[in-house]
């Protein structure tokens, strides 16, 4: 899984992100919500990186680990082949100008109390990114890049739709002039209809920016139209890398079969006649099942599941399973 | 440029009306917010044309008409309205003119708890851990101690004046305030749009301030009208026990304190002043609660 390629932009190793339970008076440390639990994947320059699974799976701590909002318990993230770990003060701000975040919930993501043209413009003026011209030139420009209007400027955030909001989050983004854009669930919280306008929005400014994503969703319909590579996530670790295409004509996991399984599907086209559909919940990640971690819900569990823990292999080109079927 | 994704914002055609007209508009809505208005109002004229509204001095005193009734009780004369006091004071420009005591005094104080409270209430709950343990131990010690102990030992000790009141009565009353701030902030720091202001690499004075203090102002409003409530109650309090302001000057009371030895026989005399400080407190928390609805963000919703 670990590739030494000097054309990605950023790469994790072993990232694991563990939540402490503390209970009673002292305190004291009883367990852990090993939210992200030992992963590691490269993002190459100008690449869209998917990421997707069930709501719990720690696809949204990942982002937060990335962005430096959490510290990491252990593992490593490098962007540009740097530690971002050791980032302090004038190196961090340096990393957050490159790198910036789409935000899940349109309407908790903008502050209620600012001016659109603040929202976007205040990072702009405090960073002193405009050259030679007026802030409020940046914005508008933004604006405009993002298909909203100049006239828009002095509103409110209530006084915009769900999509309009997510796009004046993305200007916000965009105003840090970054590289990379990290985008959690940056559609689920919009109507269907909207979804592909963003979605759309998005792919043209990835072009125009030249911006490599990493895009978050538990909805594998959204991230197959604009990835290039997706991971699938079960709680806190990687099951399966691959191509969209591979993934979406050769699932190797069984639970990469069922997530696609579970995409509905108008006319009935699908190959294969039955829908396979998981059991269950998803397992508590206080105390994940040993072994693999989906051994409890897996159509296709045999007896050593429950025993090993599954590695990465490579069962076909850049195409990455973590499954006891494919061990050599 | 043109692309496909352009959306339009609804355009409200008519013509805006101004947000003062909005508030004003508001406000007839909430009747009870009107009184408080009005009773406000009423205040603030007496505060600051005491002289032009006052029929007499306040410190004039006239012993052949002492301890006069109000006009509209028996044996009341039309030109002292509300009485006199035990030494011919006229009670009504008492009573206006402590109108200034109490205002200065509950505006003053409570501009004071506000900086002090808000500033550690913010911290507490922005930094958590040791910061907001040890801000939340000093709120607990300030709300266990029995004010009026901290309040008499204060100004004991800096001794009875206007400024001393109103510091006393500043430095007492800020945990209410860091309460709230730090419950309201610890709310919002989890908020996207304040993760997001990390991410954008803002100072965390920025995202205090700016992000974050905006968004509680509302509630430190509202707070804040019945903080000068109590700090105008409060301050009586303190006349009263002969800790606060100093006769001769007219205070509220003070002038009930005054009143307390003719509670039987010119009740009026205690029963007036009372009603001064209960009518205020009462309009500023109608006020209170007038201002919360306006602010709130989702009343602005038209």
């Amino acid at each position: 899984m670990i590739h030494n390629h000097t054309d990605s932009i950023l790469e994790v190793r072993g990232l694991k992100k563990y939540f402490p339970i503390k209970t009673g008076v002292l305190k004291k440390t009883t367990g852990f919500v090993k939210a992200v639990d030992d992963i590691s994947f490269i993002l190459r320059r100008g690449e869209t990186l998917g990421v997707v699974g069930e709501s719990g799976c720690g696809k949204s701590t990942v982002a937060r680990c990335l962005m430096k909002l959490y510290d990491i318990t252990e593992g490593a993230i490098y962007f540009n082949g740097k530690n971002i770990a050791n980032f302090t003060d004038s190196k961090l701000l340096d990393y957050r100008m490159m790198v910036q975040m789409i935000f899940q919930d349109p309407y908790a993501s903008l502050n209620p109390r600012m001016r659109v043209k603040d929202i976007i413009g205040e990072a702009i003026r405090v960073h002193g990114l405009s050259k030679n011209r007026s802030w409020k030139e940046d914005v508008k420009d933004l604006l405009n890049n993002v298909g909203l209007r100049e006239s828009h400027m002095a509103r409110y955030p209530h006084e915009f739709s769900g999509g309009q909001r997510q796009r004046i989050g993305i200007a916000r983004a965009l105003a840090m002039k970054p590289k990379l854009i990290i985008a959690d669930e940056p559609v689920s919280a919009l109507d269907v209809s909207i979804q592909a306008q963003i979605i759309n929005l998005l792919d043209r400014l990835k072009a125009d920016f030249g911006l490599s994503y990493l895009i978050i969703a538990h909805d594998l319909a959204v991230v197959e139209h604009i990835s290039d590579r997706i991971i699938v996530m079960y709680l806190g670790n990687i099951m399966e890398t691959a191509s969209d295409k591979d993934l979406y004509n050769q699932p190797a996991h069984p639970y990469t079969r069922a997530l696609l399984n579970a995409i509905p599907d108008v006319g009935g086209k699908k190959k294969g006649n039955r829908r396979m559909l998981l059991k269950g919940d998803v397992p508590s990640p206080i105390n994940p099942p040993s072994g693999c971690c989906f051994h409890t819900r897996c159509p296709d569990m045999f007896s050593l599941c429950s025993r090993e823990k599954p590695k990465m292999v490579e069962i076909s080109k850049n195409h990455w399973v973590s499954c006891l079927k494919y061990k050599r | 440029m043109s692309y496909e994704t352009i959306m339009t914002v609804p355009h409200i055609n008519q013509k805006k009306p101004s947000s003062l007209f909005k508030i004003l508009r508001k406000m007839w809505d909430l009747k009870l917010g009107m009184i408080g208005g009005v009773i406000i109002a009423g205040m603030l004229i007496c505060a600051v044309g005491a002289q032009l509204i006052a029929p007499f001095d306040p410190y004039e005193q006239d012993i052949m008409e002492r301890l006069l009734p109000p006009s509209f009780l028996e044996g009341g004369s039309a030109k002292h309205l509300l009485g006199t006091d035990s030494v011919g004071r006229d009670t009504l420009s008492r009573i206006i003119y402590g109108t200034r005591i109490s205002l200065i005094v509950g505006i003053s104080a409570v501009l004071i708890q506000v900086v002090i409270g808000v500033f550690l209430g913010l911290f507490a709950g922005y930094y958590g851990g040791k910061t907001d343990s040890a801000i939340s131990f000093m709120v607990n010690v300030m709300m266990g101690f029995p004010f009026i102990l901290l309040a008499m030992s204060l100004v004991a000790v800096i001794g009875p004046s206007l400024q001393n009141i109103i510091f006393a009565l500043g430095i007492t009353g800020w945990p209410v305030f860091t309460r709230v701030t730090r419950v309201e902030t610890i709310k919002l720091k989890e908020s996207e749009f304040v993760l997001c202001a990390k991410t954008l690499a803002f100072s965390t004075m920025r995202i205090l301030l700016k992000h974050i203090l905006p968004n509680i102002l509302p509630s430190i409003l509202v707070l804040g009208t019945v903080e000068i409530a109590r700090a105008i109650i409060r301050e009586s309090l303190l006349s009263f026990l002969g800790l606060g302001i100093q006769p001769p000057t007219p205070s509220w009371g003070m002038m009930l304190a005054e009143g307390r030895d003719y509670m039987l026989s010119e009740w009026w005399l205690a029963a007036l002043p009372g009603f001064a400080i209960f009518l205020s407190a009462l309009g500023i928390n109608l006020l209170g609660d007038a201002i919360r609805d306006i602010v709130d963000p989702h009343m602005r919703k038209s």
